[in-house]
């Protein structure tokens, strides 16, 4: 599924990975969590090594991951609350009221208050996200992972949850990969963007380099709809006119 | 608690409803079939007790809720699949299998044998409404049907059967709920290969337990 992939994500800054629905993302992704294990090569948090630890030692890197899942992944018997409370419960020896401030904290970050006793089958698609992302910052990770955040939203939730993944990667200073097909969160939030085609990094650089990149697999799937195409044509009778 | 709930608590008005018709059906049944006057009357509460306690109240039971509970088990565990929220647990570092299967394994294991008590005693007060209501058999003389050479070894056996029944109603649908892959199509259909899987198993084991412990 994935070949000969070799990437380096920066601290403090969102990192993206791009490609096409199948191009290996998400594969990427829960390789990096540690969800598939992978054949061969090794995957390093700041130098420790995960490829080669144990459960247990797995678990004690864990604790410093923060995951928000393409549908955000709660747990449909547990109340806001208690999904956002999950991760303090499994990790820490806090006390009730030291949780839930911690709970409460998570849920105003993301503009949830006063949800806590709310199932996910009753919070709209942004909502969950949200709450998603509350159970991710739960335990202040030291790096989050983000799998199709803007997924099955409006293009304005879309927007809200971005800048939400952009100001807390900056605020709490994480290190966050976020894999995505949609080309605002890549211009919106991409510090630092890595293309994935067929299983291989085709390109990587930063979204200030995508709209000028040779790449051509990477320039088919940028410039795929009309808009994006029309913003193309009209870049490069610019800079014709200007060169002419 | 909540499996307890869930698995067990849950599954007790089907059990009731259908042993009490069943253990109607079973007396009305039995004197059918008695056509020699030579045979006394008792014998009715004897193949009731007899019949639900070697028979019905464990392995029809168990296979009714290998319907009840084990699809509902696999749509449980399937749909956490292929929702991630078995992913999100993984990546909390717990160890997803244990924490979400040992806990309706223990529960089914403590609650099946109640509910086959419960089966016992509401499949024999089916029969007796009926020995009350009709010309039968007379409520004495099913009573002391019920009581006649009972063998406290045929209760063991029906309880020991249960336990190994739970067993494998809830491995066996937990293991096809949590390796569903795909759709919700998916989760549908691994609950019904759960269900016919724990069907044919339990029916394969009642044979061999039978063989084993009614020797």
């Amino acid at each position: 599924m994935l070949d000969d992939i070799s990437i380096s994500f920066e601290k403090g800054k969102t990192n993206l990975i791009i490609g096409k629905s199948g191009s290996g993302k998400t594969v990427l992704l829960k390789s990096i969590v540690g969800l598939h294990e992978v054949d061969e090569g090794t995957i390093l948090f700041d130098d420790r090594d995960f490829t080669g630890m144990n459960f247990k030692q797995k678990k004690q890197v864990r604790k410093e991951f923060g995951m928000l899942f393409q549908g955000a992944a709660l747990f449909d018997s547990f109340t806001v609350e208690e999904n956002v409370r999950y991760p303090l419960d499994m990790f820490t020896d806090m006390s009730h009221e030291e949780k839930m401030e911690r709970t409460n904290f998570c849920l105003h970050r993301v503009d949830m208050d006063k949800s806590n006793h709310f199932f996910p089958a009753e919070l709209s698609g942004g909502m969950r996200k949200r709450v998603g992302i509350a159970r991710a910052i739960a335990l202040n990770p030291r790096y989050l992972f983000c799998d199709e955040p803007n997924s099955g939203l409006d293009p304005q939730t879309a927007i809200r949850i971005d800048k939400l993944i952009k100001e807390i990667t900056a605020e709490f200073d994480i290190t966050t990969i976020v894999n995505t097909h949609d080309m605002n969160s890549v211009m919106e939030i991409g510090d630092k963007v890595v293309f994935i085609y067929e299983g291989i990094k085709c390109w990587e650089g930063t979204r200030d380099d995508i709209l000028s990149a040779e790449n051509q697999y990477l320039n088919d799937f940028v410039f795929a709809t009309n808009l994006a195409k029309t913003v193309k044509l009209i870049q490069n009778k610019k800079h014709n006119q200007g060169a002419g | 608690m909540r499996e307890l709930e869930f698995q067990g608590i849950n599954s007790i008005g089907i059990v009731v409803i259908i042993s009490i018709f069943v253990g109607a059906v079973i007396t009305i049944q039995t004197d059918y079939n008695i056509e020699s006057p030579l045979l006394p009357r008792y014998l009715i509460g004897v193949g009731v007790r007899d019949m639900l306690l070697l028979e019905f109240s464990s392995t029809m039971v168990a296979l009714i809720l290998a319907g009840k509970v084990g699809s509902s088990i696999a749509s449980e565990l399937g749909t956490m699949r292929i929702t991630e929220q078995i992913d999100a647990l993984e990546i909390m570092g717990v160890n997803s299998a244990s924490f979400l299967i040992l806990p309706k394994i223990i529960s089914t294991m403590f609650f099946f044998p109640l509910l086959t008590i419960l089966s016992l005693i509401v499949g024999m007060s089916g029969g007796y409404a009926v020995a009350l209501i009709s010309d039968v058999s007379s409520p004495q003389e099913y009573v002391y049907g019920l009581q006649y050479v009972f063998y406290p070894h045929y209760f063991t056996y029906a309880l020991k059967k249960m336990i190994v029944f739970a067993f494998i109603i809830t491995t066996i649908s937990a293991y096809h709920g949590y390796y569903a892959e795909g759709s919700s199509l998916e989760v549908g259909k691994s609950s019904t290969r759960a269900v016919v899987h724990s069907s044919i198993v339990i029916l394969m084991f009642n044979l061999i337990l039978t063989k084993l412990i009614l020797r």
